[in-house]
Formats: C-alpha cells, structure tokens, sequence
C-alpha cells in the first residue's frame, strides 16, 4: 500500500483517506442556524435541507486504471414560503452571510411570483421509522482498496487476453430536513458499486453490483461471469427481427420497467401524461404482476422521508396485473381527497411525486430453468439507451447489449447480433411467463430497485446492428 | 482564488505530483418553469469549489473539495495525489501529455443582456403569457414552459503554468402543449423539444425565440396531430428540420469521434465507437456534400460548445471532422493525443463542475451550410416526409444503428407539403445514413442548436454541445419502424 508522504502540512492522517461526514448536531446546527436567520428575516415559513456527499470512483479500461476520483460537499437548501408564494435557493456555502444570501434569495424569488391558492402550509413534526444502511466498512474503503479489486480483475482479463473496463465505487451521504413548523428528520447511508466490462474482440460482456454494504459485492465474481460470456459471445449469428421468447437478466428488466416508475405518480395521472389514465382499476397487466413501492425493504435504500419531510409509505401500486394505488405528495393528495403517501419531491416543482423504491415481486424460477424451458428464443444480459417512444402505449426502443444469446431446445446454444426492440410494457407485463426471486438490480438506465429476472414471449425486436 | 489554486499546486507538487491542474468553479443558476398556468419550479442554486487533477507515479488522481481555505485545498491535493499514487498499483502503462504551451488569460463570454439582472416578474410573465396562449387552445391538457439561465467562473491554474480564467452566461428557454385524447398523448415544442433552445448568450437569447408568436401554433398542432394520418412504414426521402438534424449529428457523429470511446475507455458506460483508429482519413462517413467540423471557437456562433480554452488548459480550437464526406478527425485530449501520435489534443476537455473530472466532450460538433434554398429544396422534393422537432432517441453503444421519433411529420408531394402526419419515425446504419444525404440548405436556414443534456462519464457528468444544423434532405430511408405493429 502507497501512503502519502506526511508533514509540512497538517492534514490529518487517515482524514485524507477517507472524509468524515458531518454529526447529525452539526446538521441540526445548520438547519436551526438557516431557521433564525430566515426568522429574523421576516420568512413567514421555512424548510431547509442538507446533503452531504463524500464518494469516490475508481474507474478502470484496457486492463488499467486511467480515472480514479474523490469528492467531498455539502449543500444547503433553503424554501421559503409566504402568502402562498414560494421558492427555492441553494448553496454550499455555510458561513451565515452565505445563507443569509440565499434566505433573501428564496424570499426574493418568492415574491416574484402571483400567490397560489392552493399552497400548503408546511407540514409540522413527522415520526418516521428506523432503517439501518450505513456500513462502516464501506464507508472506510480506501483507494487503495479499490485499486487492489480493481487489479484482480484486470489480472484475470489478460490472462483471458481480454480486456477489463469498469468502476469500482464507494462512499457516504446523509440528509437532513428540518422546518420553521417543528419537522426535523436525517439519514445516512454508505454505497458501493462494482461493475465490469470484459471485452474479447469483437464481443463484450458486463456484470455489475450495488449494496450499501461492500462485503456483498464480490468483484472477483463478477469479473469471471462478465469474461465466461464475453468468451461466449465472440461468433455471433444475425438472427431476424422479429417477435422471440426472451429471458431477460434483472438489470434488463430493471431497466424497462424503471421507465414505468412515474406514471405511478398522481400528478402525472391528474395532468394526463401517465400511461395509467382511464386505466386505474383495470386488468392492465397479467395476473402475475405485483408491483408496490417499499423503502423500507431490505433490499432498498434511500430516505425514509420526502422532500417536505413526509414519512414514506409503503404503497401497493399494482395488484394481480390490476394498477390499484398512486403515490400522493401532499399537494396531490389535496387535489385528489387522498392521504400523502411521503413520495412528493422537494417543493417548489411541478411534477409532484414519484415512487423511487420499486419491488416487483418475483416468483420461483431462475434464469437456467428459463432458458431450459425456451425452444426458442433468446437471453439478454442487458439493455442500452432505452426511451420511449409512445407515452400512453408505453412503447419503449433500445438495444440489446454486452451479451445476447440464442436458445435453442433449453440450452444456449450461441450469440447473436444485437437487436433493436420496440416493445410496449404493458404488453410485456401481459406476458410474462416465469419470474425469479426479486433482487437488488442495477443497471445504467434507471435507479436500482429490486426486481426478478423475467421469462417474456412476444418481445418484438425490430432491427439489427452490425456486432 | 489564484492563491489558492497555487496552494493546491504547491502541495500536489510537494507530494509527489509530476503533473497538475486545478479547476476552482462558481456556478449560479436560475431555474423557472410553469405548468397549466401556474409557476412549477421557481429556484436559484450557486456551487463554488475547488477539483485539483494530478499525475503521480505515471497515474491520474482526482479529489475535489469545498473547503476554501489554504488548510481545505492542500488537504484536497494531498489526496489527490494519494489516489494517484492508488491507481499506479493498477495501470497499464505511465500517461504521458501531448505537448501544450502555458497560457495566462481572462476571457468572458459575449451577451447583451445579464440575464440575472432581468426582472424575475419580467421573465415569469412571459412565461405565463405563452402558457395562456398554450391553454386557449381547445383539446390541449397540459402546458409547460421554462427559463434556466447559468453564469460560470473558472479558474484553471496548472503546472505547466497556465492560469486562465473564463466566465461564461449561458440561457435556455421553451415551451411545450401537450394533448391526451382517445388514448394518445402528442406533444408539441417550440424552439425545441426537451427544455428548447440553449446557447452562450444573455436575455437576448429569449427575446429572439417571439414565444407568444409561437406558442399558439404548436398549441394548435398538440391537438390536431390526434387526428392526423399515421406516418406509413416504407423506406422513403426524410427531410430533416434543423433542431432533429442536431441530435442526429449528435449521437451519430459526434459521440462516434470521442477518442476516449474509440480507445476503450468508455467501454463500461458510454460505449465504444465504429471509428476504429484504422478508419482515420480512410472511411467515407458521408457523401461528398458532408462538411463536419468541432468548432469551440466564437467565431463558429455563441453554442454551448463555445470556450477560449477547454478544462486542461488548451485554446479552442476548430478541427474537421468530415471533409468532403471522408472521416478526417477525433476529439482528443492531450492524453489521447499523444496514444495516437497526435501532435496536440484538439482541445476538447471539459467538466461539468469543480468535483467532477474533465472528459473529452463534443464542442460544436457542426454540420457546414450547403447551397439549397429551404423552399427551393421543398420544392425539389416529389415524395417525403419533413420530420421536426425530436420526440425519442436512441442508438447503440458503437453508434452504428439508431432510432428517432419527431414530435410532427409533413408529407410531401410534387414539391410541397400536403398533410400533417403523426408519430413519425427513422431509423437506419449511421453510414448509410450519411452517405444518403443529398441535400444540405444555405446558411439562412442554419442554427446552432444547444444540447443541454448530454450524459457521460463515471461518476455521471451532463454538458452542454452545441450542434449547427440546416435542413437536410436524405434518400432511402427506413421509415416508421417505430411504431410498426409487426
């Protein structure tokens, strides 16, 4: 382990290896600092939120580390609310005339705009339930740590004369909100992230990671699987567009139904944009389709509180393929005679709430029997640069990525060119015909949440590229 | 901030350090947006720190902090040299610099209006002027508009003695009409889908877009693109407006040419890249009336691609990209540079804000102005649709295949447009693509469009690009696919 030279400059010892967060009295400190200056700066009402990061981000490519990063900040952000007039100022500066500056900021804003009746007043003192996710030893993670992961990695990649890419990452955050209304509320949590690209030319293969706890990421591991079908996939065929049986992996399924994850969201049903208008109540999706939105599972992480400080609930969003539940910020919840579910974003914004903590509920299949039950078809590792294309039909293009492969007679029996697919959700989830027990995916197009992989028949694919 | 950049410096160097440079940034933006007649986001951010870059043991480290005190920075670049000297247990080969000069400037981007001395009540009623004119309109059930206006101070310090600082004022603005009838959402926007139009410019930027001009007529199209024809499935000629042509030069060249990507190491994220080292001055990208270039500096327009100098310290600079159809450049770094024998790095550095690293970025990735008159080439044309104003996008990671979806299509026949036409959609092989392209119009008709949302890297950075764009016409085309119910 190379350790940096000390002297001269007092930085701290181990400190420069790895940042410490705030105490959660400095952060009450703050907010109570921002409360008695925007008091006396005559706010009516006042919310103010902290965030502090520290994370860092060792990235890997050709068998190397060519980037390799830390950060350290905090933020504070403060609204301001008065005769139903309200806005939102921000900075990073702590001293008192820096958030003096941003107090008048918001209250300037604020007053720049024509009053809306329909403001609420903030909410008062909230109690929320406990969740545990700071890991010591994730937040502890060195870079030489990463470094050493990292080189495993790259070592077993060019005794495969392939070549390695990826991120190895770890860090902290926490965020507090507090109000002029009594409301105070604080998380932290610890993350990590292992994602690996094995490349033998012309074909590549991926594997990735998430947890907040680093001792659940096997780099190794990952690093063998993305090589094993990197390998796999080096002769591929071109196979036609066209409708096939797929068995999708978690991160490719993660990363459609992220897409769906607004439409849950009352605002978007009451401003007409969400593929779920006129449709709440319906058999929308098949029977074996259960989605609800859980921050307190324990595959999830995030804040157990929204963006006004509201506890979050747990919200059973889809039903046997029935949509039967939206999340509700306060104000939607208003408008549409419902109680909040703790989903709303920060105010002021204009699209409401969402739920940020999917779990799809799985079944008792895996992959291989998947495949083993599929005459034909094919098993997608990944997908990339997937937008929609129909909003109401939730008509969604991308591609196949890092590994698509033939099945044929319950094996795989080879790669296959990547396919563009067009291909709407709500058909798909019509037609969904095994599922895995749900995990903690991530992919790189959606948030993680925990979902299983999917056996689909009918997926339409489109078009195909040239590798 | 000099002092404490040199303070940076200065222990980097202490440390070990061979190479280093410090970006110190202050970053103000405004955001304003309202929503059916109603203000929606209402906000104002500032972030200042400090990210110092160093080589150490022939490796790169990065830390970043917002402590600004001679205590903070020296801390920061003392760990910055840590990390390098991490890396080092893991690299591949010593990183070494293309040659650059040291440069000690002061350079502020020109506009003629402040927007942050503009009235917010000034520029809130406009915006809900343009969401009034919006909701006149029978059939349209929701309406957006917004404003975000940026102004950025650098100061960028390195080894090699550089100290050069850049302000920069950047503006947004758009609206948006929305329609949900009969289970079909249409959207139309006006400059620009996804927030509009961006560029380095003041208020004027705003003043120029005449939104309460505007706003009616796409209002008015939101609600009768439900009961227009279907776009058909076929392949066929597309004629491309200027803010679809953007994107498509976007994704489809100027991703392609990141030298990062081609060498590997965007593998993981970003992707790869076709442009494979052994195509440079060989592959014909397009047809011969295809004139690209990267161009950062002013004189290309005040795009968001637009600097004196990148993030490491090298001048803005204009590099062909396609000449006469044949691929001729990469953007590059100077680490790039020199892995491909370049003489010097094309200056093409940037980042998003002072805790993040630089990474190669397009600049203004620009196609040239050709000859065609707009209407002359309408009239031209016998068979087409006309496709505006982005709707989805979507390519591989090589950027070989590609999808796109506009918010509104126009049919041609015998030399003018006859009929409005719904989701329409293309999709081809960039190549192909390019190589079909047999009509570019004049420089009347071209803009350099802003694209604000350009993702990438590890951890994720968003840039501005700019993209110049005229009308453009394309032959045998694969039409519709998008929404094909095969």
């Amino acid at each position: 382990m190379t350790v940096a030279p000390r002297a001269r400059i007092n930085m701290g010892g181990k400190k420069t290896e790895r940042a410490e967060l705030r105490s959660p009295r400095e952060l009450r400190g703050i907010i109570e600092t921002v409360l008695r200056l925007a008091k006396s700066a005559g706010a009516p009402e006042t919310e103010v939120h902290v965030d502090e990061v520290a994370d860092a981000l060792t990235r890997f490519a050709n068998n190397g580390i060519h980037q390799n990063v830390f950060e350290h900040g905090v933020t504070v952000s403060i609204r301001t609310a008065t005769g139903g007039r309200t806005a939102r100022a921000t900075t990073n500066r702590l001293d008192e005339d820096s958030l003096r500056a941003a107090i008048e900021a918001s209250l300037s804003l604020a007053h720049s705009e024509p009053p809306d009746p329909r403001l609420l007043p903030m909410p008062g003192k909230q109690r929320y339930r406990a969740v545990r996710r700071f890991i010591r030893g994730t937040a502890a993670l060195t870079p030489e740590d990463r470094a050493r992961a990292v080189r495993l990695a790259c070592d077993l990649a060019a005794r495969k004369r392939q070549m390695a890419a990826g991120i190895f990452s770890s860090g902290q955050s926490q965020t507090a909100v507090g109000n002029s209304r009594g409301l105070f509320a604080t998380y932290c949590e610890t993350h990590s992230q292992f994602s690996v690209t094995m490349q033998e030319d012309p074909a590549a293969s991926w594997a990735k990671a998430d947890s907040a706890d680093v001792r659940e990421i096997y780099p190794q591991k990952l690093a063998e699987r993305a090589s094993r079908k990197a390998h796999l996939a080096v002769k591929t065929q071109e196979l036609a567009p066209g409708r096939y049986t797929v068995t999708l992996e978690p991160a490719a399924v993660l990363d459609l139904v992220g897409f769906m994850f607004y439409d849950f969201a009352a605002t978007a049903v009451q401003d007409k944009r969400s593929c779920l208008n006129n449709r709440m109540g319906k058999q929308l999706f098949g029977k074996n389709i259960n989605i609800g939105d859980d921050v307190y599972h324990p595959l999830q992480k995030g804040a157990p509180f929204d963006g006004e400080g509201m506890p979050r609930q747990k919200v059973l969003l889809v039903d046997r393929g029935v949509p039967k539940n939206l999340v509700y910020s306060r104000a939607s919840a208003k408008m549409a005679r419902r109680k909040p579910t703790g989903h709303g974003f920060a105010l002021p914004n204009e699209y409401g709430e969402a739920p940020m903590n999917l779990v799809l509920s799985g079944g008792d299949s895996s992959v291989e029997k998947m495949v083993a039950s599929t005459n034909r078809g094919l098993l997608v590792t990944r997908l990339w640069y997937i937008r929609e294309v129909d909003p109401y039909e939730k008509v969604m293009t991308g591609m196949t990525r890092d590994g698509l492969f033939l099945v044929e007679n319950g094996r795989v029996t080879g790669a296959v060119r990547n396919l563009r697919f067009n291909q709407s959700l709500i058909e798909m989830l019509g037609k969904v015909e095994l599922m895995s027990p749900s995990i903690r995916a991530t992919g790189e197009e959606s948030f993680e949440m925990v979902v299983p992989a999917m056996k689909v028949r009918d997926f339409h694919f489109s078009e195909v590229t040239k590798f | 901030m000099w002092d404490l950049c040199t303070n940076a410096l200065d222990t980097a160097k202490l440390r070990g350090a061979s190479y280093g440079d410090v970006r110190a940034m202050h970053l103000r933006q405004r955001d304003l947006t309202t929503k059916n007649g109603q203000v929606g986001t209402l906000a104002q951010s500032e972030s200042i720190g400090i990210g110092v870059r160093v080589l150490a043991n022939g490796a790169w480290g990065f830390a970043s902090t917002d402590r600004l005190t001679r205590e903070g920075v020296a801390a920061c670049a003392a760990q910055a040299v840590s990390i390098a000297k991490a890396s080092a247990l893991a690299k591949r080969s010593n990183v070494v610099l293309a040659p650059e000069k040291s440069y000690v400037d002061s350079w502020q981007s020109p506009f003629r209006k402040d927007p942050f001395e503009i009235p917010l009540e000034t520029q809130l009623a406009l915006l809900l002027a343009a969401d009034g004119e919006m909701r006149k309109v029978k059939g349209v059930t929701l309406t957006e508009t917004s404003m975000q206006f940026r102004k950025i101070d650098s100061w960028l310090a390195s080894s090699i003695g550089s100290q050069i600082h850049q302000r920069k004022v950047i503006s947004g603005c758009g609206i948006g009409a929305t329609s949900f009838q009969g289970g079909e959402i249409q959207k139309r926007s006006y400059p620009n889908s996804f927030g509009g139009q961006h560029a380095l410019e003041g208020y004027e930027l705003v003043d120029s877009l005449e939104l309460l001009k505007h706003a009616p007529v796409i209002a008015d199209e939101a609600a009768a693109l439900h009961a227009a024809a279907q776009c058909p499935e076929k392949f066929g000629t597309v004629i491309l407006a200027g803010n679809q042509l953007g994107l498509q030069i976007h994704e489809s060249i100027g991703h392609p040419i990141e030298l990062d990507r081609v060498l590997g190491q965007e593998a993981n994220f970003a992707g790869t890249s076709f442009l494979t080292l052994d195509q440079f001055n060989k592959l014909k990208y397009a047809s011969r009336i295809v004139n690209v270039v990267a161009d950062a500096r002013l004189d290309h327009g005040r795009g968001l691609g637009t600097f004196a100098y990148d993030d490491e310290g090298v001048p803005a600079q204009c590099t062909a990209i396609i000449k006469d159809g044949k691929f001729c450049g990469y953007l590059s770094s100077r680490e790039t540079a020199h892995l491909i024998g370049l003489e010097r790095s094309s200056g093409t550095m940037r980042t998003e804000s002072w805790n993040r690293l630089p990474i190669i970025r397009m600049t203004n990735v620009s196609l040239l102005p050709g000859t065609w008159d707009y209407g002359d080439l309408i009239a031209d044309t016998s068979d087409a649709i006309l496709m505006d104003t982005n709707r989805s996008w979507s390519i591989d990671d090589r950027r070989y295949q590609f999808q796109f979806s506009t918010e509104i299509g126009w049919e041609i026949r015998g030399g003018k447009i006859v009929r409005m036409l719904k989701n329409p959609s293309y999709s081809g092989i960039t190549t192909e693509f390019w190589n079909s392209c047999d009509a570019i119009c004049k420089f009347d008709h071209w803009t350099l469009w802003g694209t604000p949302n350009c993702g990438k890297g590890q951890p994720m950075q968003t840039m501005g690009t700019g993209h110049g764009a005229a009308p453009a016409r394309f032959r045998n085309v694969r039409i519709g696919t998008a929404f094909s119910k095969q």
